[in-house]
């Protein structure tokens, strides 16, 4: 079971109105790299996996569904006092006529979520191998969003999201090392 | 010496559309090179500024936008 604290993991600000940027952010909140993706991946993963490595993936996927609280919250934000108008604009009226403002889990060209998305072959190496690219695409995903962005205090939020992403990756890596270690390995000498 | 990115020189043809970007770059965070994170490595002096940076240890810390990108690379 989970603790819920009111509170979001880092603090969210949007100094701009700019519907657009909640289009590309999107893709971090219902995409295929995206913290649903990630949360969904990692917490299932934990049954199949040796014990050592259990409590790394379910706190990582604890603080994946952090990361979607804020996704959420930037994009609540960016659209909650926009016109229809401006959505039509910021190429986001396709979303407005089946949603309204609400949000929905799709990616920035408006696919819908999947399972197909996320993987569990049962193998853990294969499994962590998986997470560590994840990881590195969600990275890669958040520099392209930031290249977009020109509003710096969504930027600050989405720089300290990148860095979750290294520390996470760090974090797996070790993970496959501590899996590759022979320590408990029975050896004859 | 460490570096965070690192830059190719894509080919550039006569015939490119757009004006060609000459040097491209790519991030190598510290992650790639880390192994087991050592026991004991330094901490943020403070709590807020750990929570600035997104990691408690500055040698896990990956800047991005590329601190050092070159004026007249075109990126």
């Amino acid at each position: 079971m989970w603790y819920y604290e009111k509170k979001l993991q880092y603090p969210v600000k949007v100094s701009t109105c700019n519907p657009m940027l909640a289009k590309f952010l999107i893709e971090q909140y219902g995409g295929a790299d995206g913290e649903l993706a990630a949360a969904l991946r990692y917490l299932n993963q934990r049954y199949t996996i040796p014990g050592k490595v259990v409590g790394l993936l379910n706190d990582i996927g604890t603080e994946e569904f952090a990361h979607l609280e804020m996704i959420a919250t930037m994009v609540y934000k960016l659209t909650k006092d926009a016109t229809p108008e401006q959505l039509k604009q910021a190429g986001i009226g396709e979303h407005f006529v089946d949603h309204d403002r609400a949000l929905f889990y799709h990616n920035a060209a408006g696919v819908p979520f999947t399972a197909t998305y996320i993987q569990a072959k049962g193998d853990p190496i294969a499994d962590l191998y998986e997470d560590i690219a994840a990881e590195e695409k969600a990275r890669a995903t958040y520099q392209w969003i930031i290249d977009m962005s020109d509003d710096p205090d969504l930027n600050d939020s989405l720089k300290f999201l990148r860095e979750r992403e290294v520390v996470h990756s760090q974090r797996f890596r070790e993970a496959v090392e501590i899996l590759k270690e022979d320590r408990d390995a029975k050896k004859i000498f | 010496m460490f570096t965070q990115y690192k830059y190719w020189e894509p080919y550039i043809s006569p015939y490119d559309p757009c004006k060609p970007i000459k040097v491209k770059s790519y991030a190598t965070p510290p992650q790639l090179y880390m192994g087991f994170q050592p026991y004991g490595l330094k901490q943020f002096n403070t709590p807020k500024e750990a929570l600035y940076h997104g990691t408690l240890w500055p040698q896990l810390y990956s800047p991005y936008p590329n601190p050092h990108k070159g004026g007249d690379q075109g990126e």
